[in-house]
């Protein structure tokens, strides 16, 4: 499997979009396919390293969820995208597809809100339990005042 | 037996071994090298179950990217992992310079690659000296290994300072090129410097492959397998110690890495004491790599862009990028999205001892609490990079 074949094989997909340069293969889907394309990703393009997950907060149009995976013995990469939609904070959560993934979802968790569904245990990681607000969410204000802490 | 108070009672513990005690280590316990909280659950002296709590040091880098300048945080980057700054430096600029597509001169990409591998010198430096120490007196005195890396590192850190003016926090890159050039005689004292620390490496290698204490402690613990290292995504010695052969300096070569000759290290054991093989091995490269830069470092300008002069000097255009370097832990990622503005739009900051370190509970249980601690230093977490 190469850069060349996976983008053939994603793009068998209709509902997903195709982009990116050479070996930096970008892929956004629904997010109702959220899941699937990570499993697709890791079992039938054979990229089985997880980088890293994470969101993009595009304020009225919504938040946006990204994670980039390998395959390293190709080599090529894979970027996923997929918006939730506006209002929504609710989705498919990889950490069954990925170990890594379990940390990085309660890290977006933490920062933006994002309620990953079938996370194992999905609980703020970097602040503290009884934090107020999602900071990487534009409508956080970096001065924001913070309760002090017990 | 007794006594004027009547007999006395020794309460007998009705101890049968399934109890399960539960212990807080840290967060400020040393072996952790800076604030981390592992919640053991202990059976005896095993450790059944592992909730590692982080976030003590956390900053928001994140959000603070948002507020400043692609000319303005470089210098705060290199406060991420805070004992390999120059890598940290290295992946925002060339995320802002991927974007923006700016073109970096062949000089300052070798300079760039020479502060990079010195980098790897010291913070290995650091990490051999703070694991063996971590590991106790059986390695002939506590600190004695200790003492004798920070001895080394503080070479390295001279050899920054002549160069940059700081010790620890950088500033060193900037994007377009990098800020300072090499004063007179810098290179004839970085070579002297990396031989007398290869000479040094025989002397460790001699000192803890000779223990036996130290042998027992690290072979066979702690072992990664190569599907798991893949899964949680740790990178750097700790991927390649279980057998998966990556090095970003090889898989996607970065600032001229392509130039240079180089062995990227494999084990497949996967313990701890892989991981000692594979980084011991990394050191002799990476000062390889300093003597074929000093050996062949092109004449010309250091950067593509005049010294900075106002804040938004730098624009990035629309869109997305991730830029990544292999830092002395591992992938040091940026994802940077711009919005053709001065600041980008969003920053995400990947550390490699976040996800190092998330291999812990995977691999932990089962071991006694002192062998907690020598995993815990084989990881080599910084947890400025693990928070940001």
């Amino acid at each position: 499997m190469d850069a060349i074949q996976a983008r053939a094989r994603l793009a068998e997909n209709p509902d997903a979009v195709v982009t990116g340069e050479g070996a930096a293969i970008v892929v956004t889907v629904p997010a109702a396919q959220w899941a699937e394309l990570a499993s697709f990703a890791k079992e039938g393009l054979g990229c089985t390293f997880f980088s890293f997950l994470s969101a993009v907060d595009w304020k009225e149009d919504g938040l946006e969820v990204v994670a980039w995976m390998d395959n390293l013995d190709a080599p090529f990469s894979l970027l996923m995208k997929t918006r939730l939609g506006t209002g929504v904070t609710t989705c498919a959560s990889l950490a069954l597809t990925y170990r890594g993934a379990g940390w990085m979802e309660r890290e977006a968790f933490d920062m933006f809100g994002i309620v990953f569904e079938g996370h194992p245990d999905l609980r703020r990681i970097l602040l503290d339990d009884d934090w107020v607000g999602h900071p990487l969410l534009k409508s956080y204000a970096v001065d924001t005042p913070y309760p002090p802490y017990r | 037996m007794s006594s004027e108070h009547g007999p006395l009672v020794i309460k007998q513990l009705d101890y049968t071994g399934a109890e399960r005690l539960t212990m807080n280590m840290g967060p400020q316990h040393p072996s952790a090298h800076g604030v981390f909280r592992a919640i053991l659950t202990l059976e005896g002296e095993t450790v059944v179950g592992v909730d590692a709590v982080i976030g003590y040091l956390h900053r928001c880098h994140e959000k603070l990217a948002e507020t400043l300048a692609y000319v303005q945080y470089p210098s705060i980057a290199s406060k991420t992992d805070y004992v390999a700054a120059m890598s940290s430096e290295l992946a925002y600029v060339m995320a802002a310079e991927r974007l923006a597509k700016i073109d970096v001169p062949k000089r300052a990409q070798y300079l760039r690659v020479l502060v990079g591998e010195l980098q790897r010198v010291a913070s290995h430096c650091l990490w051999l000296g703070t694991w063996c120490m971590d590991m106790g007196g059986a390695l002939g005195g506590g600190a004695t290994v200790f003492l004798y890396c920070i001895r080394e590192r503080e070479l390295v850190l001279d050899l920054f300072e002549s160069l940059t003016g700081a010790r620890l926090l950088y500033g060193f890159h900037q994007v377009g090129g990098v800020r300072y050039d090499m004063p007179e005689h810098w290179a004839t004292e970085c070579r002297s410097t990396v031989d007398l620390i290869e000479k040094r490496l025989l002397e460790y290698e001699e000192m803890l492959e000779g223990n036996a204490f130290f042998m027992m402690r690290t072979k066979g613990v702690g072992v990664i397998s190569r599907e798991l290292a893949l899964d949680v995504g740790i990178s750097g010695p700790l991927l390649r110690a279980s057998g998966v052969n990556c090095d970003l300096r090889r898989l996607a070569p970065y600032s001229s890495y392509e130039d240079f000759e180089f062995r990227v290290p494999v084990e497949t054991s996967g313990d701890c004491y892989a991981r000692y093989k594979v980084r011991m091995v990394e050191f002799r490269e990476s000062i390889k790599i300093v003597r074929q830069i000093l050996d062949g470092l092109p004449e010309g300008p250091i950067s593509s862009r005049p010294g900075v002069k106002a804040v938004a000097q730098v624009r990035v255009p629309k869109g997305e990028m991730y830029a990544r370097v292999e830092g002395p832990r591992g992938e040091v990622g940026c994802y940077l999205v711009g919005d053709g503005g001065p600041r980008p739009y969003r920053m995400k900051w990947r550390g490699a001892s976040f996800s190092n370190l998330a291999v812990l509970p995977h691999i932990i249980p089962g071991h006694s609490v002192a062998d907690v601690v020598a995993i815990m230093g084989s990881v080599d977490p910084v947890f400025g990079e693990v928070d940001r």
